[in-house]
């Protein structure tokens, strides 16, 4: 299981009800319905991911979170995910605001455009960072609103939002430590557990 | 010879017929003291009986939804597309049962059939149907069939309706719901294409205001009238234009040319109409247009689609596809919402096709592999 998805499980209370947003392939959904008995729904627009989802039998609904997510009632949900999909949607303020509409608490990741490695590749090589996060070149990538661990905290604060945790990824053995204390430098991908 | 040498078709099927004595209470008050209800089997029953599939079929549809009646059938049932071994409904998997409604006009008791207090056809006396008479009257037949749950309902247009009432009428019966191209009810713009079709069929002198089977008659005008506004509805704008554009059968659009001309789509439509009023019983086709414009899922639950479903316990899988117009996927998308708040489980997928509402019955792959991506799901919980 992808890393962040590893990090973030922990904070899923058993037998809750979870709305993954982008949910891929399913993969998460499955692995917290067979192991905390969670009833997980999903959401995707990715055709082969779609299909995947439902041969694993999990619920998946076909829906651009991009058009609103009007049709979930309030606090329909004890948790709603978002995995690594912020920075593609065109509207990230707003999912958010529906998110903790729709759940209880929210979990988020982003990859974080504030990781050195992301710095170097603008900062001194002045081409737009890839990396394994963000593979994508810029004239051809879905993700269109790259922002940093600070840029985030700060939408939080301005949109009220409480920040019950945060986690990070690193990229190296030395990084947990490394981007646990600075973890806009050295944070891969930064997880924020989040309610209003 | 179709049947034998595809190895994706169940090959040669025989209809069954059901008889049952016991008198059905029907929505509209009146009830029919026995009938009867022909309909098809394709794979086998486990030891369990875990493994049945119900098939409820639309408007004009019939038992006959796979497989070929003999070795000379031309054409193989209506949805044979889907039936059948390594198919979404995989018959190696599965038990499928697909009857013809009461009411219908091909096996099942209905208008054409003998009325047993007058010894005459029952013609225009025939009782009203509602979708619930055909759920409670399939229930009789699971009996029969000694089918306790069905491992899945699965209709599209109005069988998708069927469906969803047998998720609430019987919820300790279905484990899965497969709702395709559907609605929770009719909008007027539905509604205003059927009064057309059934006024087509009223104005033709040859119904005898439905007593056409004691003159020796048949609408078949009117019938066929029907048949090709119907038809206009089940196909897209751009199905319509690819496939016939503004083709020319016969005549000239030529200046000087005094001929009238005939477009393609004229000559289809006709051939449609002819091919469908010659099979089809014009009674029949009043009741199922009926039928469909009562349905209404939420009706007796206060309206609300939500209560509505909270009487279901099974799992859903809804389908609709981009150009149907006649039940489009904003339609299905209602279906799904009111399930989603009534915390049941549903999946939802928009197949893009051009082919309007009919695309439902057709191997659309997109839409073949969501479907037999739930019906692995389906297989697997019986």
């Amino acid at each position: 299981m992808r890393l962040d998805l590893t990090h973030i499980q922990r904070w899923i209370e058993p037998g809750s009800r979870v709305l993954d947003l982008g949910c891929g392939d399913g993969e998460f959904l499955e692995f917290l319905r067979d192991n905390r008995q969670v009833r997980g729904m999903g959401l995707e627009i990715d055709h082969t991911y779609i299909t995947a989802a439902i041969a694993r039998g999990i619920n998946v609904i076909e829906q651009d979170m991009d058009k609103g997510l009007g049709n979930f009632p309030d606090q329909s949900f004890d948790t709603v995910v978002m995995a690594l999909a912020l920075q593609a949607v065109h509207f990230p303020d707003r999912v958010l605001d529906e998110m903790l509409r729709i759940g209880r608490e929210s979990i988020v990741t982003f990859p974080n455009f504030g990781h050195w490695r992301c710095r170097i590749q603008l900062g001194i090589a002045g081409r737009m960072p890839r990396s394994r996060y963000m593979p994508h070149t810029w004239y051809n990538t879905p993700n269109i609103h790259y922002c940093t661990v600070h840029d985030f905290e700060n939408l939080c604060r301005e949109k009220g939002i409480r920040i019950l945790a945060r986690d990070v990824v690193g990229n190296t053995a030395r990084s947990p430590i490394l981007s646990a204390r600075w973890p806009n430098l050295f944070a891969t991908t930064a997880i924020y557990r989040i309610t209003c | 010879m179709h049947a034998t040498s595809e190895k994706s078709s169940v090959g040669i099927v025989l209809p069954q017929v059901a008889r049952f004595e016991e008198p059905l209470a029907l929505t509209c008050g009146r009830e029919l003291s026995r009938f009867e209800l022909v309909y098809e089997t394709y794979g086998t029953l486990n030891a369990d009986r875990s493994n049945a599939v119900l098939v409820c079929h639309a408007l004009s549809g019939n038992h006959h939804a796979a497989g070929y009646h003999s070795v000379d059938d031309r054409k193989p049932g209506w949805w044979d597309e889907c039936i059948g071994p390594g198919k979404p409904i995989d018959t190696e998997r599965f038990f499928v049962v697909s009857l013809n409604n009461l009411g219908g006009c091909h096996g099942s008791t209905g208008p054409c059939s003998i009325n047993p207090a007058t010894g005459k056809a029952w013609g225009r006396d025939f009782p009203a149907m509602r979708t619930r008479d055909w759920v409670q009257s399939q229930a009789r037949l699971a009996d029969h069939l000694g089918i306790d749950c069905w491992a899945a309902v699965v209709g599209g247009s109005l069988g998708g309706m069927q469906a969803m009432r047998w998720s609430l009428e019987y919820p300790e019966r279905i484990k899965h719901c497969i709702v395709i191209a559907a609605a929770l009810k009719l909008s007027a713009q539905n509604l205003a294409f059927n009064e057309v079709a059934r006024q087509a069929i009223l104005s033709d002198p040859d119904f005898h205001a439905g007593d056409y089977l004691q003159y020796n008659k048949v609408p078949t005008r009117g019938l066929a009238l029907a048949r090709m506004v119907g038809h206009i509805t089940y196909l897209s704008d751009d199905a319509m234009a690819t496939k016939f554009g503004r083709d020319l059968r016969s005549g000239s659009l030529v200046q000087g040319s005094d001929t009238d001309a005939e477009f393609q789509v004229q000559s289809y439509l006709r051939y449609q109409g002819s091919q469908f009023s010659g099979n089809f019983d014009a009674n029949t086709y009043i009741l199922m247009t009926r039928a469909l414009d009562y349905f209404d899922l939420a009706l007796e639950y206060n309206n609300d689609p939500v209560a509505a479903f909270r009487h279901a316990s099974c799992s859903f899988m809804v389908i609709s596809f981009s150009t149907d117009w006649r039940f489009s996927p904003a339609r299905s998308r209602e279906i799904v919402q009111s399930l989603i708040a009534a915390d049941r489980e549903v999946s939802y997928a928009e197949i893009s096709a051009d082919e309007g509402h009919d695309a439902f019955l057709l191997p659309i792959p997109r839409y073949i592999e969501v479907f037999s991506a739930y019906m692995q799901r389906v297989g697997r919980s019986s």
